[in-house]
């Protein structure tokens, strides 16, 4: 196999022709389109604005479009974002051992902070920082997505880098690679199917916050950016159930897209560097990167590319040869010094110390405003709001598991049954809503009981998907022994099919779980039109304060979920998944 | 002792259906009959069905024809009477080691007091007393496998089936298991009346055997059995049983030959690798080896197991750079130039073999040169050989082809765009690059 860099391996090695082939035809306006859009989506960005005034919306069905174009703007932005955040983390965490203390635990906990809870305080932030600006409340959406999506892609590069086989380290070393050849050869490659992977359930969940954070009300002020979740507000005001559906729809088309267009080409394109040296016997496939394999355009894309990474190249280059090192380097006595293991301790007081000094801070800033009996309470509705989680897992888990294993078992229905999960598991559940609210009005349904299954409705697919390939993956030959010593309907159950999906399916429980928290805020406090339905929850409390603008109570929400959030993980999930880890997986 | 046979095969034959419709037999026509007191060995190259033969047996598999009867009783599903012992251990994980050999007890309904006390027999019986409340993960490889053994005895089978299970176990422990295992068989100590047993290891097979059945493949049928009349302990280095492994060689090595009858372009060509294929040539033109060597010294040099030697072999006669000569394998004056010829030389020799011998290179280089610009895709080829193979089989052997012809520079492969081409692989990467 030829090693080239690593942008050269997507090159397609046609040969002789220069001109442009018949692929071109098809690729090149979808390019020049594509190009276009962003363009004019994100002018639009950066308009004149002053906190306040209203932006219309319109629920005309052809705005839909661009409305979907913006939404998909915001997406982009924040999953780029949330890449870059990764890579820089994730190595600083992976490569010293100081900061990886505090920032693997950090990040525990930043995964833990109800984002929607979060969004009201950082939108004041962002229209403060871009004052008669569109770009505020814009980049707070921005920001509202990117917490959704930045964490489980650091831990995904952090993890991978610690699993780098040392030799290939070793090999990097003797060859003198540059730290970013090393990073382009060796680190974002053996990364590479962990974070392409991650970048599509961090989509998935994405979409679910760029419709909360689209509307959403400051302060007694409504903010409304043009796009999908916006309409759909709208739509929920106006009481108009076709809009609803045209909403619906507009996504289901986007999801569709960027599914085909970015996560299928991408999948087929990181199954290469998967370390291993068995080839799959059906490797992934994509027609649309096979489109991009014969087209000429994306051989001359590509070679510019190449010419500009020859700039980066030589900066990299300057930057690591002798005398730069020199200048930039510590002074010798200076470094003998931070290494000793004196820093180790003065660095863990300056920890403890930040620690206590923003716990402090923070209860100064609660017990301003809010009773210790207060607090009491919300620890209260945080209690109603874990019990409704756990119930609803527990519920979506007699449903589901049953049918995963069931699914996995039977290849001829797993396998078009796959992408269809990948889709539903896509897809905002928020944008459903409205249906189910309009039926409990409609119905006149008791809110407390009949909003807690929207919590689920978004995430509950984690569960499916990881117990079908759970079940998919049951060893063959540990089937035919349960067959041959006898093992037939209940005790084949729960002897062989449950314990084998046991471990996937904590993990699917867990990411489920934690989506329920997430989505109590927008599920607990329901509108359809003028009529509001409320349940008793920590979700609802947020909501409710974050539309009073009452800051030190918001906070005060946010922390308490956070805290329920992180015990519940140590206290059941933890637990649960190291009993999967020890006693449960095949290895 | 009865003579009615326990187990009766007759005219037992499986078809794979692959997805298109395409049907690929593994086995045809095996009629065999397992009398009480009997040790049979299902001996093949790797691929000829004695693992789908054995799981006909067992009721894990339906035969696609004939049929299977045991005691008379037509097998359909698995039978109370019949235990399996896995090549992989099949062991539960989250089960411990009295757990999994009571699990076959508890599904039988045996009361919860009876079941200990039979699980703790065995366990003890098989020496795996201590261990009771151990993991399968605690334990090494072959405590693994006596915990599969205790599970396949504690039901008291009658028919023991065996699916090459120390295969996945070192040579000390293995031949502690057997030794073991050959000792309660032959003081009685339990109550199994046959056991069959699939092997790819010749010296294993002489060792345990009263008959040796010799199978090969496409379709996988009974080519041929012996009878072994030594007496329980085996002596390996006794004459009579080198006698006995050199007869099993030369059942074996007859099978080849017979097999190249037809070559089309939908042969089966053997997994091989160029880089095994130039090892065994340099070994056979070493000064000492001029008359060639027998499979089992070949073996042994090479330290192979036979089965592992044998597509190798294969793919060396089908080249015409060895060829067989009674047991004995020996160069051809191709092979020979071959072995002789520096890096480059070699490419131009077994290019030239390549193309002259096997039709599927003659075949692809032949679409290659006719189509414009010289480009076929992979899924042209793979349709072509699904006509006469599995689509599993004929992604393998165009795998292989692939890599030989890679390795002449008789054609080029993009395993990007799923492209063959005629070009020099490379060249077009200079382009490439600005």
């Amino acid at each position: 196999m030829t090693t080239n860099a690593g942008f050269n391996r997507f090159a397609p090695r046609a040969a002789g022709a220069v001109g442009p082939n018949r692929w071109d035809v098809l690729l090149l306006p979808l390019v020049i389109g594509t190009l276009f859009l962003i363009t004019w989506g994100s002018g639009k960005m950066n308009a004149p604005y002053v906190l306040g005034t209203p932006i219309p919306i319109s629920l005309e069905p052809g705005n839909l479009p661009e409305y979907a174009l913006r939404t998909t703007l915001r997406m982009t932005l924040a999953m780029l974002g949330s890449l870059a955040f990764a890579l820089l983390y994730g190595s600083l965490a992976a490569k010293s051992v100081a900061a990886g203390r505090v920032l693997i635990p950090l990040l525990d906990i930043l995964q833990s902070i109800p984002i929607l809870g979060f969004l009201s305080i950082s939108v004041v932030g962002f229209v403060r920082l871009f004052p008669g600006s569109m770009l505020g409340p814009e980049l707070a959406a921005v920001f509202a997505i990117f917490t959704s999506q930045a964490w489980n892609l650091t831990f995904s590069y952090y993890a991978s880098l610690r699993m780098v086989p040392r030799d290939l380290y070793e090999v990097s070393r003797m060859l003198k690679l540059s730290p970013w050849q090393q990073f382009f050869r060796l680190e974002a490659p053996y990364a590479m199917p962990g974070l392409i992977w991650n970048m599509m359930m961090s989509v998935a969940g994405g979409w679910f916050f760029v419709v909360a954070s689209e509307a959403i009300t400051v302060d007694n002020m409504s903010i409304q950016l043009p796009g999908i979740g916006s309409y759909i507000a709208l739509a929920i005001r106006s009481e108009d159930l076709p809009a609803v559906g045209y909403a619906i729809l507009a996504m289901f088309i986007v999801i569709l897209a960027t599914d085909q267009l970015l996560f299928r080409p991408l999948v087929a394109w990181g199954e290469r560097f998967k370390f291993e040296f068995t080839e799959n016997q059906r490797p992934p496939r994509s027609w649309f990167l096979s489109l991009l394999r014969r087209a000429q355009f994306t051989r001359m894309f590509l070679a510019a590319v190449m010419r500009g990474m020859v700039v980066v190249q030589l900066v990299s280059a300057l930057l690591a040869s002798r005398q730069a090192r020199q200048a930039f380097a510590w002074p010798r006595r200076l470094r003998w010094s931070v290494d000793g293991a004196l820093l180790d301790r003065y660095w863990n007081a300056l920890v403890v110390m930040a620690a206590a000094a923003s716990t402090f801070a923070l209860i100064r800033f609660v017990h301003a405003a809010v009773s210790f009996q207060e607090v009491g309470q919300v620890l209260l509705l945080g209690l109603i709001t874990g019990a409704r989680v756990l119930l609803l897992v527990a519920l979506a888990s007699l449903l589901w598991v049953p049918i995963g294993i069931w699914i996995g078992l039977n290849p001829r229905i797993g396998q078009p049954a796959q992408p269809i999960v990948v889709l539903l598991a896509a897809f905002p559940a928020n944008l459903f809503f409205p249906v189910a609210i309009s039926a409990i009005v409609g119905f006149h349904l008791d809110p407390e009981i009949w909003l807690s299954p929207l919590m689920i409705l978004g995430t509950q697919w984690y569960i499916l998907f990881n117990v079908v390939s759970a079940a998919a993956a049951l060893p063959s030959d540990l089937q035919e022994a349960a067959a041959n010593i006898g093992l037939r309907g209940g005790m084949r159950w729960t002897r062989l099919l449950l314990p084998s999906v046991f471990p996937s399916y904590v993990t699917g429980a867990v990411t489920a779980s934690g989506g329920a928290w997430n989505a109590s805020v927008v599920s607990e406090l329901v509108n359809w039109g003028s009529t509001s339905l409320s349940a008793t929850g920590l979700g609802a409390y947020i909501a409710t304060q974050t539309a009073a603008g009452d800051y030190p109570r918001v906070a005060l929400g946010v922390v308490v979920m956070s805290l329920y959030v992180v015990l519940f993980n140590r206290v059941v999930w933890k637990r649960l998944y190291m009993m999967a880890e020890q006693r449960f997986s095949f290895v | 002792m009865e003579r009615e046979p326990l187990l009766e095969l007759h005219c037992v034959g499986k078809t794979f259906r692959s997805g298109d419709g395409g049907a690929s037999p593994v086995l045809e026509g095996i009629d065999l009959c397992v009398n009480p007191g009997e040790i049979i060995v299902l001996f093949g190259r790797s691929g000829c069905g004695k693992s789908t033969l054995l799981r006909i047996i067992a009721g894990l598999t339906p035969a696609t024809m004939g049929e299977v009867r045991y005691k008379g009783q037509r097998v359909t599903r698995p039978q109370p009477g019949i235990s399996m012992v896995f090549q992989t251990f099949a062991l539960f994980p989250w089960l411990n080691v009295q757990q999994n050999v009571e699990l076959g007890l508890e599904a039988a309904g045996v009361p919860a007091e009876e079941r200990r006390r039979r699980a703790l027999e065995v366990i003890d019986m098989i020496g795996l007393d201590g261990f009771e409340s151990a993991y399968p993960k605690e334990l090494s490889g072959g405590m693994r496998q006596r915990v599969g053994f205790a599970r396949a005895l504690v039901v008291h089978p009658d028919v023991l089936l065996m699916d090459e299970p120390f295969s996945a176990l070192d040579v000390p422990t293995t031949e502690a298991l057997r030794h073991d295992l050959m000792d309660l068989w032959t003081t009685r100590q339990i109550p199994t009346r046959a056991m069959l047993l699939v092997s790819h290891n010749i010296e294993e097979s002489a060792l345990v055997a009263d008959r040796i059945v010799i199978l090969h493949n496409n379709p996988g049928s009974i080519k041929s059995e012996i009878r072994v009349q030594l007496k329980h302990p085996r002596d390996p280095d006794s004459r009579a049983f080198r006698l006995l492994v050199e007869q099993v060689y030369a059942a074996i090595s007859s099978t080849g030959a017979a097999q190249r009858r037809k070559l089309g372009v939908g042969y089966r060509l053997p997994s091989a690798t160029v880089g095994q294929m130039m090892g065994i040539l340099e070994r056979l033109n070493l000064p000492g080896n001029a008359g060639g060597l027998g499979l089992s010294v070949l073996a042994e040099v090479m330290q192979m197991e036979v089965d592992e030697l044998f597509p190798i072999i294969e793919a060396l006669e089908l080249m015409v750079f060895t060829r067989t000569n009674g047991q004995r394998v020996e160069l051809t004056p191709a092979g020979k130039t071959f072995a002789e010829a520096d890096i480059l030389q070699r490419k131009i020799i077994f290019g030239e073999q390549l193309l002259q011998r096997i039709p599927l290179a003659t075949n692809i280089r032949h679409v290659l040169e006719e189509r414009s610009g010289s480009r076929a895709p992979r899924s042209r080829f793979l349709r072509e050989l699904e006509d006469h193979l599995s689509e599993e089989e004929a992604e393998r052997v165009l795998g292989v082809v692939t890599d030989w012809g890679r390795y002449a520079e008789i054609l080029a492969y993009d395993g990007d765009t799923g492209t063959f081409s005629l070009e020099n692989p490379g060249s077009e990467d200079l382009a490439d690059t600005p």
